[in-house]
């Protein structure tokens, strides 16, 4: 027996009011991120040893700018919704999960938004 | 969570007894590497804030990574991100449903810690051998 009203089985998004939406999220970030990490691999090999000046260089470059921002941000929310999947397995503690998950989005937009006025600094 | 009140009853034997199958063990790498990645991109994020902020910050970050403790962090950085991509990889073929059979999935495993191993000392040659830094 069911107590779900029509709707919410329609709907189909559990008690968490999200249904696979986290699971499809962090699919679709990982098959995005296939090809902006091979770039990232080849760019970063490029860059080993680069003065600061050929660094800019490249970050002038309005197409390596917007791919390493888009891996960056990209990254960030893969990597948040990854480390949220870890807290959830394994701190059973409902205070401290929620401070954790506190903590694993307020790491991840910190740092976008460093990288992101960084590359702004830079570009602009 | 709820308190329940503690009976001692028998345990089904638990994880310390069994041996490591490959694919147990590429399953928690894929999570360490992942959480060791999300600190990396702080690497990221020092670099670019050191780039934008002028040649002796820069010259600083630069330093820094030369440093052995700086490389290990490097090709560790280098070595978790190529696990993480090709065992990522390895998932997405199993949420498309390919892969699940056990001698596949081990044979995949071991294949994946092969080449991201091959891939890091790939890395590694090439800086030494002078093929990187081709963007300078």
């Amino acid at each position: 027996m069911s107590f779900e009203t029509p709707q919410h089985r329609v709907e189909g998004l559990g008690s968490a009011h999200s249904g696979v939406g986290h699971f499809k999220h962090q699919r679709v970030t990982a098959i995005v991120l296939i090809p902006l990490t091979l770039w990232f691999a080849v760019s970063a090999l490029g860059l080993i040893g680069a003065t600061e000046v050929s660094v800019l260089i490249f970050l002038s470059n309005p197409l390596n700018a917007v791919l390493l921002g888009s891996f960056v941000l990209i990254s960030l929310y893969h990597l948040a919704l990854g480390v949220q999947e870890v807290i959830v397995d394994y701190v059973p503690h409902e205070g401290f999960k929620l401070f954790l998950m506190f903590c694993n989005y307020g790491f991840a937009f910190l740092v976008a938004a460093a990288c992101a006025i960084a590359l702004l600094r830079i570009t602009i | 969570m709820a308190e329940y009140p503690q009976k001692t009853r028998p345990l089904s034997p638990h994880l310390g007894i069994y041996r490591w199958p490959v694919t147990m063990a590429t399953s928690i790498t894929h999570r360490i590497t992942g959480v060791g990645l999300a600190g990396g991109t702080l690497l990221i994020a020092w670099w670019l804030t050191a780039v934008s902020s002028g040649p002796e910050t820069y010259e600083f970050f630069s330093t820094t990574m030369a440093t052995p403790l700086g490389q290990i962090v490097l090709y560790g950085f280098a070595w978790s991100l190529a696990y993480h991509f090709l065992n990522g990889i390895r998932h997405l073929c199993w949420d498309f449903g390919y892969g699940f059979a056990l001698p596949t999935a081990n044979a995949t495993g071991i294949t994946v810690i092969a080449l991201s191993l091959l891939v890091t000392a790939g890395f590694f040659l090439a800086v030494h051998y002078g093929y990187a830094g081709y963007y300078q």
